[in-house]
């Protein structure tokens, strides 16, 4: 039983980063724009926070060092979102090409920041980042308390914002506003909403989002910047987005699948049984049940229907 | 005369140049910010690739891969896919190479066994990115998630390959390879620098592509497919057997790559701590060459010369050779939004047409 709470924590840990990335990737795609770019902004995020977070811990800032990390991320994550927004909305450049152009930049620029501020070192500087905070009275509660309520902030942060953005994607003006530009950008426009201005928020919300999920890493698991840092969980977000069926709740559920068979592949060891089974076909686990569970369930995917198109009021 | 006169007056081939300068550009000014010399930091850089006989060979060795999965990306992208796999088609043609090589070594002679050990990586490359394609036509399943998913089950599962059946006692790699693409007789010349028949391969796969897409009928479908999948069908067209056919395709360009990188270059296989990221950087090839054949080599060699040159860049000016990505970056940035170089050009270049138009 202790096992399975230490799992299921192990798992959250994992998924916070992949569920921020995820919710940001709906947003911009809900809007209509591509956004291959995730794993370039999770990249500026991480940059951003490690930077921001040891500045903030030499500052004397102790405990709030890590919201000065989260905080740097977002700011760091919305201007390069913008480079993404710039060129697929206002010059209608190919959207699949600008967000490649923003995981160029990112590991770029973000390694080449960290040589000129650090004298050279390709890594920053060590800090603490986050402690675990228990909730009290929940935490009692036997495997889900250990699991669930013993967790980084940024997990607790991670599950309220599911929910927030479900009911604001689904339940408000504003989101149906978002999705209608999304789907059908003309019908929109003909009933008074700005296409344009929809696409840019829902493009810079990625990069905030996107933004955090990369802070999640350095704050809570390396608590470093390196050119390794973030190596693939951009597009992981991408996947947990699709296979979520650009639904909050479904992203949700994907990116905890991600994690958890990403924790079980340390927790499998444990076990003596595992010896007889190759460690690659442990570690090949999450990907093939991925595709299992697409071929045997989901079926067609629903991608927003004007996802991919500049906006051309002039086009019928 | 007139012919050169009318190919630079068509923005296709300015547009590409000028974003290619503005890229510098941009890199030049990130230098300046960071307090280098631009100057020497870029000459430095070419000096690296055409400084000796070695490292040119080096740079073309550097850009062979690039063109392979650039193909294959590009290949995908005309038939209307986005193929992020070609990273994992190269391990797996990687491995298919090591497999045949090492097993069949001592079996068959030479002139049997290259070919079809690079046979084998083109093969096996096409039918891992045919089984995103199948996925897609059958079931609808977008490529995407299959080929991002299908990149890490190439991973483990070349590792586990090498680790179980050709592992060399005691390391980290295969054992080496008796199969070998290299050009022996080139090497006097080179300094030893590893050339091998993969460029040549390279710009054969690039005739093909342009041969098969644009002078046949099977091609002519798999662009229609690709510019309008509805149309294509309401023409008549299987669309879901097209979709199989251009993945496996630009599957087999993508295992040719890891044919020259094992045959080639390395004459063993290591043991992957990560993805080696051949794929991602087709990726940029691809959107750089405008996914045309042509320019998909034109644009290796550019991406070959920059990233090989900018280990050069860090010896000779002290720059970190991350700034190469910068650059790069811009390019692309630049050729994608050609809102912007038009902007630039207008007042030389557009408006002269213009009065000719009148």
């Amino acid at each position: 039983m202790e096992v399975l709470g230490q799992l299921l924590n192990t798992t959250l840990v994992f998924s916070t980063a992949l569920i921020f990335a995820a919710l940001g990737g709906i947003f911009s795609e809900r809007s209509g724009v591509v956004n291959i770019g995730l794993e370039g902004l999770m990249m500026f995020g991480a940059f951003a926070a490690a930077v921001g977070g040891y500045y903030a811990q030499e500052a004397g800032m102790g405990e709030w060092a890590p919201w000065v990390g989260v905080l740097s991320a977002m700011a760091v994550g919305v201007i390069g979102s913008l480079i993404h927004a710039v060129a697929s909305i206002t010059f209608k450049a190919d959207q699949t090409i600008s967000g490649t152009v923003i995981n160029f930049l990112a590991a770029g620029s973000t390694l080449y920041m960290v040589k000129l501020i650090f004298d050279g070192s390709g890594e920053t500087p060590l800090i603490d980042g986050f402690s675990k905070v228990s909730i009290p009275g929940l935490s009692k509660i036997p495997v889900i308390g250990e699991g669930i309520f013993n967790s980084y902030p940024t997990t607790y942060l991670a599950i309220i914002l599911v929910v927030v953005i479900y009911f604001v994607l689904f339940k408000t003006p504003f989101g149906l506003r978002l999705r209608a530009v999304g789907e059908h950008p003309s019908a929109a426009d003909t009933l008074g909403v700005n296409v344009n201005k929809m696409r840019y928020i829902g493009v810079m919300l990625s990069g905030l989002l996107a933004g955090i999920g990369g802070a999640t890493i350095t704050l809570t698991t390396t608590g470093t910047f390196a050119h390794n840092t973030i190596s693939g969980q951009g597009f992981i977000a991408i996947a947990a987005m699709i296979f979520g069926k650009w639904n909050p709740l479904g992203a949700f559920g994907a990116a905890v699948f991600f994690g958890l068979s990403q924790a079980i592949r340390n927790y499998v060891q444990l076990f003596e049984w595992s010896k007889s089974i190759p460690q690659e076909f442990i570690f090949m686990i999450p990907y093939v049940l991925t595709i299992i569970v697409l071929v045997s369930a989901v079926g067609r995917s629903s991608a927003p229907k004007a996802l991919g198109e500049p906006y051309d009021p002039g086009k019928r | 005369m007139s012919r050169i006169k009318k190919i630079f007056a068509t923005d296709t081939y300015i547009i590409p140049l000028i974003a290619i300068l503005l890229g510098f550009l941009v890199g030049a000014i990130v230098m300046l910010i960071g307090g280098y010399d631009p100057v020497a930091a870029y000459s430095a850089l070419f000096k690296r690739v055409f400084g000796s006989p070695y490292d040119f060979g080096e740079a073309v060795r550097e850009m062979t891969p690039l063109m392979f999965t650039g193909l294959a990306v590009a290949f995908a992208f005309r038939s209307g896919m986005f193929n992020i796999g070609a990273d994992g088609q190269v391990m797996i043609g990687m491995t298919a190479a090591s497999v045949v090589g090492i097993k069949l070594g001592g079996v068959l002679p030479a002139f049997l066994l290259v070919p079809l050990a690079v046979i084998a990586a083109g093969v096996c490359g096409g039918l891992w990115a045919g089984i995103a394609g199948y996925l897609k036509a059958k079931r609808g399943i977008n490529e995407v998630i299959t080929t991002i998913m299908l990149n890490w089950i190439a991973l483990f599962l070349s590792n586990y390959i090498v680790r179980t059946f050709l592992l060399l006692q005691g390391q980290n790699r295969s054992e080496d390879n008796p199969a070998s693409l290299s050009m022996t007789f080139l090497f006097s010349t080179f300094d030893n620098a590893r050339l091998h028949w993969g460029t040549v391969i390279a710009l054969a796969a690039a005739t093909f592509f342009y041969v098969y897409l644009w002078k046949t009928k099977q091609g002519y479908e798999m662009r229609a497919v690709g510019l309008n999948p509805h149309a294509a069908e309401y023409a008549g067209m299987n669309v879901g057997r097209n979709v199989i056919k251009a993945m496996f395709i630009s599957g087999v360009f993508a295992g040719l790559a890891g044919a020259g990188e094992v045959l080639g270059v390395f004459h063993y296989q290591s043991v992957f701590a990560a993805s080696p990221g051949y794929g991602f950087d087709g990726i940029a090839v691809a959107l750089l060459g405008l996914t045309h054949p042509l320019g998909v080599i034109l644009a290796a060699i550019l991406y070959g010369t920059l990233t090989y040159g900018s280990a050069g860049m860090s010896f000779g000016a002290d720059v970190p050779p991350e700034l190469i990505r910068i650059v790069i970056g811009s390019i692309i940035f630049f050729i994608a939004a050609q809102g912007i170089v038009r902007w630039v050009l207008k007042p030389f270049y557009f408006k002269r047409k213009k009065e000719k138009v009148l």
